[in-house]
């Protein structure tokens, strides 16, 4: 089983980028699981939302407390969360940023999907909308392919400028 | 159609297939997806229902009332306090033998302020005379939801039906869902003491200590025959749609020496729990227990049991575990875990196997439980 823990702030979309992960990795013809945690969180607290992948069927409903992959949508979250903690050893880390940023461990990727976002200029209610580039992205490290996330997109959202900057960010992830 | 969901969506999808004609309902988390999801598909045409955005829950199943002895089936949603909040109503729609299908979303209740999953909403309106089922997965919810209005309308139970789903663990997970063209499985709604204003009579009116226990005995013996109209609706339901399911469900039970009884989601968690057991040489097994009332008969001799209550009566135990002790003998291995969302993972599951001690109880948490 392969479990992501994705790293945002309230109203950023960590909820939604979940349920695409999910959907594409569905696509994919695998079983997974997008759950949110839901905290009293407010729009600007830090969340967290869980994606289980696998080849068969997930009974696991918990949280994920030993992630195969830590996405940070807000790297300025790094400043009050731990967002390492529990990642195993030989775990990936995708950070929407620009440049490579320290204290990473694992294999660490990055990726400006806030840049990317505003040149489409897709952004709602004041925000760049970070969920629907950051599936380009997993395509590129491999957790899905690229068909089933720009395929999960545009069964979510009736806009091309989200399939346009997940190929951006598919293009631009840096190691 | 194959696609992914949320719990509460998929109870939406089932109640947009099962085209109930009066749905009344008020938002409370974590179940305010359901009825937004439902006003919406009336809104746009796919359900053609009256739906009544009433001031409070107890309106909300009064009205459900009000339509279900007009003739028309129902269903609304609730959770936690809003449930609390139409008790008078549930027992009047038990008592009244209207087959209203609610879906509850558990949650805890407060104070403080938790709107996280427990079981303690549903346990409380327990000995109203409504059905209850317990489910654990995505395709469950729609599943259940499916088949409650088809029990509850059956001549031969004519009673309301509770299909509880976990708040957040369940309500708000995405899961695959496979949605049916259901046909003739639902058949007409009718209801034999319908409103007929031909033939005016009374309903509910004042029933003296001579009669009233018999309204009350005919809840019961509905209650009974209840058992045997779940097992052939559900057998029905495997044979069209491919899915079965009964009164628990069990894994690796078969040569198990030790059973963990969960509700809901923890009752999924516990086959993984199981798995690990087993490899460490322990022969464990997990029984989810769905339906809660009518309570089934369970067949647990020579077994050891470890239940998980996500609930709990106060002066007395584990609502769960005391029900089983008092329907097998068997003196459970007590755990009080996830009140309230407490977060309870499958290595915990399974820690609460290794450390058993029947006859005891354990607060997770609270009690160094190994």
């Amino acid at each position: 089983m392969y479990e992501v823990r994705i790293h945002s702030r309230g109203g950023q979309g960590g909820v939604t980028a979940a349920k695409l992960l999910a959907l594409a990795a569905f696509r994919d013809g695998k079983h997974a699981t997008a759950c949110p945690f839901y905290g009293a969180e407010r729009r600007g607290a830090p969340v967290v939302s869980f994606v289980r992948i696998d080849d068969k069927p997930i009974k696991v409903y918990s949280q994920i407390h030993e992630p195969d992959l830590v996405i940070v949508l807000d790297a300025s979250i790094m400043d009050v969360v731990d967002v390492l903690d529990g990642l195993k050893e030989e775990g990936t880390v995708l950070l929407n940023c620009a440049h490579p940023v320290d204290g990473c461990r694992g294999t660490c990727y990055h990726v400006d999907l806030t840049g990317i976002a505003l040149a489409q200029n897709l952004v709602v209610a004041g925000s760049p909308i970070l969920n629907t580039p950051v599936l380009g992205a997993l395509a590129k490290i491999g957790v899905i392919t690229l068909p089933s996330a720009l395929q999960a997109i545009r069964e979510m959202f009736d806009d091309e400028r989200n399939v346009k900057a997940a190929e951006a960010a598919y293009k631009e992830l840096k190691v | 159609m194959l696609t992914i969901a949320t719990g509460n969506r998929a109870v939406a999808e089932a109640v947009k297939a099962a085209k109930p004609a009066v749905i009344a309902a008020y938002p409370i988390t974590p179940q305010t997806e359901i009825v937004e999801q439902i006003a919406e598909y009336v809104t746009s045409g796919d359900l053609e229902s009256h739906y009544i955005p009433v001031e409070s829950e107890h309106s909300a199943m009064a009205a459900c009332i009000g339509a279900s002895v007009g003739g028309v089936r129902t269903f609304t949603a609730t959770s936690s306090h809003g449930l609390l909040y139409m008790h008078e109503m549930i027992h009047w729609a038990a008592g009244g033998r209207l087959p209203i299908v609610m879906a509850n979303v558990n949650r805890a209740l407060g104070p403080g302020w938790n709107t996280w999953a427990e079981h303690t909403d549903a346990f409380s309106q327990r000995d109203t005379g409504w059905l209850q089922v317990y489910v654990g997965t995505v395709q469950e919810a729609y599943d259940a939801t499916l088949m409650a209005f088809r029990i509850a309308e059956d001549e031969r139970v004519l009673l309301p039906v509770m299909v509880n789903l976990d708040g957040f663990s369940l309500s708000h997970i995405t899961q695959s869902l496979e949605t049916e063209e259901i046909g003739d499985f639902l058949p007409p709604y009718h209801l034999p003491h319908a409103i007929d204003t031909e033939k005016p009579r009374g309903y509910g009116p004042m029933t003296g200590p001579d009669n009233y226990y018999r309204f009350r005995w005919d809840i019961e013996r509905s209650m009974r025959d209840a058992r045997e109209v779940i097992t052939e609706v559900e057998r029905e339901f495997a044979d069209r749609f491919g899915r079965s399911y009964g009164p628990t469900e069990e894994y690796r039970c078969e040569d198990a020496d030790v059973v963990v009884i969960a509700l809901g989601t923890f009752g999924k968690e516990a086959e993984v729990a199981v798995d690990r057991l087993r490899d460490e040489g322990i022969r464990a097994g997990s029984m989810r227990l769905r339906w809660f009332r009518p309570f089934p008969h369970l067949d647990l001799s020579g077994r050891e049991v470890v239940v998980i209550d996500r609930d709990y009566s106060f002066g007395f135990g584990g609502v769960v575990a005391n029900s089983i002790r008092a329907k097998t003998g068997i003196e459970p291995y007590s755990v009080i875990a996830g009140l309230g969302g407490q977060e309870v993972t499958y290595n915990d599951i399974a820690d609460f196997v290794r450390g058993r001690r029947p006859g005891e109880e354990t607060w997770f948490g609270v009690n160094n439980h190994v």
